[in-house]
């Protein structure tokens, strides 16, 4: 495996030989746990553990709950009801459930913004950062598709407005509805598929999981300078970097456990706190709910469809050159997959030779309003159409599109970029000058 | 970062919650202090059993709870009734078999009945499908403290009326200062000294309607003090569990980071 060197696993007994010449199982797992990593992550990488815990938890609890899940419209708001009282431990674990879904949401974009803050997506790490978009989305589709088993009313309905937005792409929308619908709208048939690919699509992301971790683990860490680890020999990458265990296994568990402390309190204490009250009402096709609102994790991109109205000129220029084919629904459905399209195709996007927003004093400001701008989307996406939360919306999500745009293309030439320090280990020891004080230079150096 | 999104969250939630209250003015909601608010809160059993009674009494005429076994009621951290009292409550109601295609006394392990009136709603969930403050109220964090509101909502609906009606299509409306739009097309159910108490408990329309808000909060969510309770000691042992990791963590960088090891 090409990437930083380091000590390779040596089996010594005859047996340890046999095995690693028949299967290098304990080499891979050696070289996995004991890869080097730069020494000076700092609490932004936690994010990554906290995703795979989460992931698995996601998985046990979820298919724990399909024992005693029906899937069926007659029979889907009981069996909860029935999870919820009669199985031993069923509140318990449909709480962990639901409410490890939005955990799962704040640690993925927590983990997107760090890397969009420290360059993580850029060369040779673009492979990483797609795979990552794409779990993303997955994430989506999955959360989204697991919300509609309840069958309460924001399950079905929020279910009837977002397939709906399939209904709005020219000439095969109407056709492409009905056929992921399985029907002309959200009935059994959909709950059923839906209940399918929620439980497939988990597996697909655990897949891509070791996908991602594979490549970044070829190219090696980012880390808070952008500065490469030195790979000219095995003494000089041993500078820059410490093993994974225990080093950063310690460190991840240890952010993992005040994570988990402050989940549990919600799961125990407001486990309805991300929820809607409207969903404990069982689905009915009869009564639409006042608002229809996505979960909290939706909001932003759900304020991006929202904002490209008619009155818009985007849009009606759209609409005008295609002889209406492009109308305000669809410029809005292309409008929020673009706004994740863009998000991935940043590597590309982003002009400038130094990966880290350390070193880059105007990108700081840029991206700071980029993350202000996200919760913006978050807070609007929430709020009835109508003003002034339509021309909030519009401007925030013109924002996005111009941040990966126009920019970070730009940036990359006018900006002058900060003096970036030559190696991680001199990054590492003038921090610890710094924290460490007199102590640290007390002490001699090791 | 993190704190910021709770806000935006919590100010997403709060505003959601306005779908319970339909378009037009929402109802104004008291907040009563309920003994199951906050990490620490707890049913009240006699609150629950007279609740119970209320249900019983007044309410079941036309709503029903047919998500809720009968035999909960002897259930630890609800009304925790005694069992011969459950099966002689059971027989109060007929249901439907589908194995005899005939009705039958009720036993402990049916669910109470469905609501017999069609616009009755089922109330099994209702103290869960109904927010008096889901939102970001306070330090967004209100709900740690108060819970989602719906007791609150329910209780001050059964005490919100005017007294003023109007006809509207046929149908006798009622001004309620807590239900969205202001008028409901269910009659004033509950009045002062409906209900006698065996242990002679107070019985105006506030305490009643308190009671009966209590016993709803316990079909919605029967097993919230088993869930509290594992709250807390999750809580509890993963505090533990961080400080070792954080000491563990502090020490075995020590080296690293050039200080000294205490």
């Amino acid at each position: 495996m090409a990437g930083i060197p380091h000590d390779h696993y040596e089996p010594k007994a005859a047996w340890e030989k046999g095995l690693a010449r028949r299967l290098p199982i304990v080499g891979l797992m050696y070289d996995t746990l004991m890869i080097p990593t730069p020494k000076n992550l700092n609490w932004m990488w936690i994010w990554g553990i906290v995703l795979t815990f989460v992931l698995v938890l996601q998985i046990v609890t979820g298919i724990v709950l399909v024992m005693h899940y029906t899937p069926h419209v007659d029979h889907a708001f009981a069996s909860v009801e029935h999870i919820m009282r009669n199985v031993n431990g069923g509140y318990m674990l449909r709480y962990l459930h639901s409410n490890g879904a939005s955990l799962f949401f704040v640690a993925v974009y927590a983990h997107i913004f760090r890397g969009l803050y420290y360059g993580s997506y850029k060369a040779p790490r673009e492979i990483t950062w797609i795979i990552g978009m794409l779990i993303y989305l997955l994430m989506m589709g999955t959360a989204f598709m697991g919300y509609v088993l309840p069958w309460g009313q924001m399950s079905f309905w929020g279910a009837t407005v977002i397939t709906g937005l399939f209904g709005a792409i020219p000439f095969i929308g109407e056709a492409l509805q009905t056929w992921l619908l399985g029907g002309p709208a959200v009935d059994n048939a959909t709950l059923n598929r839906f209940f399918s690919l929620h439980y497939l699509l988990p597996f697909v992301i655990l897949g891509l999981v070791v996908v991602h971790i594979w490549a970044f683990h070829t190219t090696g860490n980012n880390n808070p300078t952008g500065v490469e680890v030195r790979r000219t020999s095995k003494e000089e990458a041993e500078k820059d970097t410490l093993p994974f265990w225990p080093y950063f296994v310690i460190k991840d568990l240890f952010a993992l456990a005040v994570i988990m402390a402050v989940f549990f309190a919600i799961v125990g204490f407001m486990p309805n706190y991300l929820g809607h009250p409207d969903n404990y009402i069982e689905a009915n096709a009869l009564a639409t709910p006042a608002h229809i609102v996505p979960e909290w994790y939706f909001l932003p991109f759900y304020a991006i469809l929202r904002a490209f109205t008619d009155e818009v000129w985007v849009v009606q220029f759209a609409s005008f050159i295609t002889g209406g084919i492009i109308d305000a629904k669809f410029f809005g459905v292309m409008a929020m997959f673009g706004a994740i399209a863009v998000m991935a195709l940043a590597p590309w996007l982003d002009t400038s030779s130094v990966r880290s927003g350390r070193y880059r004093p105007m990108f700081k400001w840029w991206f700071a309003l980029l993350v202000v701008d996200f919760f913006v989307l978050m807070w609007v996406g929430a709020m009835p159409a109508e003003e002034p939360f339509n021309t909030i919306s519009l401007i925030a999500s013109a924002y996005w599109f111009a941040y990966f745009l126009v920019i970070l293309p730009l940036l990359g030439v006018i900006e002058k970029p900060l003096v970036q320090p030559e190696t991680i280990e001199a990054d590492f020891a003038a921090k610890k000058a710094k924290s460490g004080g007199g102590e640290a230079a007390a002490t001699p150096a090791e | 970062m993190i704190k910021k999104l709770a806000l935006a969250t919590a100010t997403v939630l709060g505003l959601s919650s306005g779908a319970a209250f339909a378009a037009g003015a929402a109802g104004h909601v008291e907040d009563f202090d309920f003994s199951f608010e906050g990490p620490f809160g707890t049913y009240d059993q006699n609150q629950l059993q007279r609740g119970l009674q209320i249900y019983t009494e007044v309410c079941a005429a036309c709503h029903g709870l047919k998500f809720v076994p009968i035999r909960t009621l002897s259930d630890e951290g609800g009304p925790d009734m005694p069992e011969d009292q459950v099966r002689a409550y059971a027989e109060n109601f007929e249901v439907f078999d589908a194995e005899l295609d005939d009705f039958r006394t009720a036993t402990p392990a049916d669910h109470f009945p469905e609501s017999g009136l069609e616009n009755a709603p089922d109330l099994s969930l209702m103290a869960k499908a109904r927010a008096g403050f889901h939102g970001p109220y306070g330090l967004g964090i209100n709900q740690f403290f108060k819970g989602i509101g719906g007791p609150e909502y329910i209780a001050s609906l059964l005490t919100g009326y005017t007294g003023k009606e109007k006809e509207e299509a046929g149908v006798t409306l009622y001004e309620n200062t807590a239900f969205p739009g202001g008028y409901i097309s269910m009659a004033p159910p509950l009045y002062d000294e409906q209900v006698e108490f065996a242990d002679g408990h107070a019985n105006d329309i506030h305490h009643m309607a308190e009671d009966v808000s209590a016993f709803l909060m316990w079909t919605a969510e029967p097993k919230m003090m088993a869930r509290k309770q594992a709250g807390f000691v999750g809580v509890l042992f993963l505090t533990i569990l961080s400080v070792l990791l954080y000491l563990t963590n502090k020490r075995l960088w020590a080296p690293i980071k050039g200080k000294k090891t205490s």
